[in-house]
């Protein structure tokens, strides 16, 4: 009358339709609140999802219920002092009185109760902060650098490795010529076996011709037992290749001027700008890495840490970056193999008689071995001569781009709109 | 004792195991005449055991965001260790579909198997409730069919549209049950049918209600005839017969949700009669598997940590309070029936003479089919009761500062305290009594609704939404209006609200 089913085994995820729904459905605040969430990651963090948070009320579901006031009589279990007539006061909304007419469930301590918060994954995460946005000048780069096979299976071969025999093709293919082989002389066979029992059912068979008769059919089932059970051109093998494993690779260099005139909030404001383009790096390449490069007067190859949170003074001389960093792409990765990105950040200043250097050096050895050059400046007050040499630029380089930002609010949208999908810019 | 019988007490369950239990169980029941459909017991984790609580527990829905919300909110909640997942799901299916989560241990599945898969079962094949709305036959077809006609709709009109329409529909589910006529059965075959002959025959009808060339009624302009020509509470199905401008399928959506509304309330009015029935009914058949030396002490007292959790009913004062816990309220008031019909007091002759001494058996399931939360306790709740459990009644007038304790546990307490409590389960008094009580059929076919509140009981806040709700569905201004006990008519709002006067 009953029977146990076991459904463990059944995909758990019957509700992702509906989740996707749910997000479908909030989309503009999840996005509000994913592009808020990037100033909180680690430049090479995309490993995590985040956190979202939805305010309440664009979730209600409402539905007519009873609000405050009229009378209401209510039974309560665990009387302990009260007496008929009691007049007690009344307690504070939402405690005792057990009224639960629809306001919605009181929130436990942790999350407010006008909040509704909840996990994204990665790669909804991923989805929604860069929505609409492509990468520009996006090319095949050559596969040279291989790192690694798959070992596939690749049909079968008539050549290999014993342990790699295939038996069931193999015994197929043995059968197959003994079949072809032995076809004609089983025939005969079958020719001469009718004849003597033909023979045998007379009632004085000729001996001589009885004898003849079985003598080949001797002869013939030797010629048959004769062609081998399995022979060296049945063997077939499982067939192994190496497939390479094709990786695009992506390399970013990370520019900024750490120079005195850089505070902390500026660098952050930066920070941001490389989080955004490493995340949206990473979608597209398998393998990135990140060359942070730090300059006042001098140049210097850094790591995140030091690059972000060290403080130098000085003057600054933007083509000492410009130049390091022309070295370690020529010398490290090559542009035949390598997507090159870079973005660089400053606020605009710069020893006025670098400016034309930098500006030759963009036009003449780098941005032609670049995928995508972005600059951001970063500054409240006036362009400087960095400004106008690169904005001279950006009309004859289309893989050279310039943006201003005034403030973090500005991250977002500018990058957004360096990278937005061609078609529709 | 008989050790030969006992079963392995082992925590850990294995399917022979559970075969093996459920055998036993299952013959326990039979001699307490538990009549069930048959059990289809099905094993899920705690991510199905999720999946299962956003859908409302069914094993097939449709669609919709909420339910994402919902699947949110309950993930969140098991993974941060507030809150726990049941430890079963019964569906009042035929065959009767029971969902034991695979980390219970062996005891539990005991538990689950006496509670969900003998003591639900039995409840939902037997209860009049069940047995006259809701038909465990078709069920699971229905929701097929609904899923599969949401998500067709949803590729020819689009995800936007059928997400619209059961946002509004959904917020008037609790308005979507006919609370008096019966629903006939009907199955898939006949539901496919049907569905395109309703469709024609159902436009056919609103066309002709909304015939725009007037007709003229020869003289008496004097007797407005009022439409429709009672107050309908059942606001869905008014909408989905008469709204003029609803294309066939909108019409066919709400019907589902109307349907599965339907479906569901028979639940919402047998809660504390249910779980008590089937907390009952776990407990007397695992004592019985111990009376009988089926299982051991160890058994029972993990049996009895889970049942003591179950059935706890924290005292009004107390900062885990939230209102009376049907479990506890229910199985109390079995245990208690069982107690007056076996060793009945003076008490209870003189309050209960019809069952007082009778067969605690026949009584039992006498009560189990003929009544639900509200005549259940009325008629049951016996003055012992209320002295154990310490009842008291409270008024809380909002003219007034203080609430007024109007009855204890006492001689002249009992029969108000009944009366209250027996209420405190009518639905009719716990949501809101909307009706549908005018259509402008030759005018601007505006819709006028009426709340009558209960003990001057106000509408909540959400009343504006509400109305943007219908305004969407039934395509025409929406007007609420609010009629107290004087007969006094007051406008509560109107829905565009720029039309107000």
């Amino acid at each position: 009358m009953a029977h146990f089913i076991d459904r463990r085994l059944n995909g758990k995820n019957k509700s992702s339709v509906n989740r996707q729904r749910f997000i479908r459905r909030n989309k503009a605040q999840i996005k509000q609140s994913v592009s808020d969430a990037v100033t909180d990651r680690s430049v090479t963090d995309v490993e995590t999802g985040e956190r979202v948070i939805i305010p309440k009320r664009d979730l209600s579901e409402p539905f007519f219920h009873q609000g405050e006031g009229g009378i209401r009589e209510r039974v309560h279990p665990g009387n302990d002092q009260f007496q008929q007539g009691d007049k007690v006061d009344r307690p504070p909304a939402g405690g005792g009185a057990g009224d639960n007419a629809g306001d919605g469930e009181a929130s436990d301590s942790g999350d407010g109760a006008d909040e509704f918060s909840f996990e994204i994954s990665r790669d909804e995460y991923l989805d929604l902060l860069f929505e609409d946005l492509e990468l520009p000048n996006l090319e095949q780069k050559e596969t040279s650098k291989i790192e690694d096979y798959n070992v596939v299976r690749a049909g079968y071969s008539s050549v290999g490795l014993p342990n790699n025999i295939n038996i069931i093709r193999s015994l197929r293919k043995s059968q197959a010529r003994r079949i072809a082989l032995t076809g004609s002389k089983r025939r005969e066979l079958r020719v001469l076996e009718q004849r003597v029992s033909d023979l045998m059912n007379h009632h004085a068979p000729n001996p001589a011709e009885l004898n003849q008769l079985n003598n080949d059919i001797d002869i013939l089932k030797k010629k048959i037992a004769k062609v081998p059970f399995i022979d060296d051109f049945d063997l077939q093998f499982n067939n192994y290749i190496h497939q390479p494993n094709p990786s695009s690779q992506a390399v970013m260099f990370c520019l900024m001027d750490v120079s005195g005139s850089m505070d902390q909030a500026t660098k952050d404001i930066a920070k941001r700008f490389y989080i955004l383009l490493y995340l949206f790096l990473s979608r597209n390449y398998n393998k990135i890495e990140v060359v942070y490069i730090r300059h006042h007067t001098q140049a210097k190859e850094v790591d995140e840490h030091e690059f972000f949170y060290s403080q130098e003074t000085g003057g600054t001389i933007v083509s000492s970056a410009l130049k390091l960093m022309h070295d370690i792409q020529q010398k490290r990765y090559p542009a035949g193999q390598w997507n090159v990105y870079a973005a660089q950040a400053s606020d605009g200043d710069n020893w006025t008689d670098d400016t034309p250097l930098c500006h030759q050096l963009l036009e003449h050895s780098i941005l032609p071995n670049m995928r995508y050059f972005s600059y951001i400046e970063i500054t409240t007050r006036a362009h400087q001569s960095l400004w106008d040499a690169y904005d001279k630029l950006t009309a004859t380089q289309p893989t050279f781009a310039i943006k201003h930002i005034k403030e973090i609010a500005d991250i977002y949208p500018v990058f957004r709109e360096l990278f937005t999908k061609q078609s529709t810019r | 004792m008989n050790k030969a019988n006992r079963l392995d007490d082992c925590s850990d369950w294995t399917f022979d195991k559970l075969e093996s239990y459920h055998a036993q169980i299952k013959n326990i029941a039979q001699r307490y005449k538990l009549d069930t459909y048959p059990n289809q017991i099905e094993i899920i984790t705690s991510e199905q055991m999720m999946d299962a609580y956003s859908s409302v527990g069914m094993p097939i829905g449709y669609s919709h965001w909420s339910y994402g919300k919902k699947f949110i909110q309950t993930q969140q909640g098991y993974h941060r260790g507030q809150m726990g997942l049941a430890y079963e799901i019964v569906i009042n299916s035929n065959p009767c579909i029971a969902y034991l989560m695979e980390e219970n241990s062996m005891t539990m599945q005991a538990l689950v198997i006496a509670h969900a898969c003998y003591g639900h079962n039995s409840f939902f094949k037997n209860n009049y409730l069940f047995t006259t709305w809701t038909d465990a036959d078709s069920i699971i077809d229905y929701l097929v069919f609904a899923k599969k006609f949401i998500s067709e709709c949803e590729e020819k009109h689009g995800i936007e549209a059928v997400e619209n329409l059961l946002d509004s529909c959904h917020a008037l589910m609790n308005l979507g049950v006919d609370r008096y006529k019966r629903p006939t059965k009907i199955s898939i075959h006949d539901e496919l049918m049907r569905q395109q002959e309703r469709e024609e025959y159902l436009q056919s009808q609103v066309n002709d209600l909304w015939r725009t060339v007037p007709q003229k009624t020869e003289g008496d302009t004097s007797t407005k005839t009022h439409f429709p020509s009672e107050p309908q509470e059942n606001i869905l199905y008014f909408i989905e017969k008469n709204a003029p401008l609803l294309l066939p399928w909108q019409r066919e959506v709400i019907r589902i949700v109307r349907k599965i509304s339907q479906y569901f309330y028979p639940q919402k009015q047998t809660q504390v009669m249910n779980e008590g029935w089937a907390t009952f009914w776990h407990y007397t058949i695992l004592n019985t598997l111990y009376d009988d030396g089926v299982v051991g002490e160890k058994f029972m007292l993990e049996f009895l940590h889970h049942h003591t959790n179950v059935v706890h009913q924290p005292a009004y004062n107390r900062k885990n309070y939230s209102g009376i816990n049907p479990y506890a309220l229910g199985f109390a008031m079995f245990i208690d029936i069982r107690r007056i019909c076996e060793e009945p007091t003076d008490e209870d002759r003189y309050w209960f003479p019809d069952i007082a001494g009778s067969d605690w058996l026949e009584t039992l399931h006498f009560a189990c089919k003929n009544f639900k939360d509200e005549s259940f306790i009325s008629q049951y709740l016996s003055p012992k009761l209320i002295r154990d459990m310490k009842l008291f009644s409270v008024t809380d007038d909002s003219e007034v500062s203080y609430v007024l304790v109007d009855s204890i546990h006492n001689e002249v307490g009992y029969r108000a305290i009944r009366e209250n409590l027996a209420k405190q389960y009518n639905l009719s008094n716990l949501e809101p009594n909307i009706q549908i009580y005018d259509v402008q059929v030759d005018g601007d076919r505006s819709m006028t609704l009426r709340y009558y509140p209960h003990q001057s009981i106000p509408l909540g806040d959400s009343t504006e939404q509400m109305l943007k709700h219908l305004h969407s569905v039934w395509g025409f201004d929406i007007k609420l209006e609010q009629r107290d006990d004087n007969g006094e008519i007051e406008t509560l709002a109107t829905c565009p609200s720029s039309t107000k006067r």
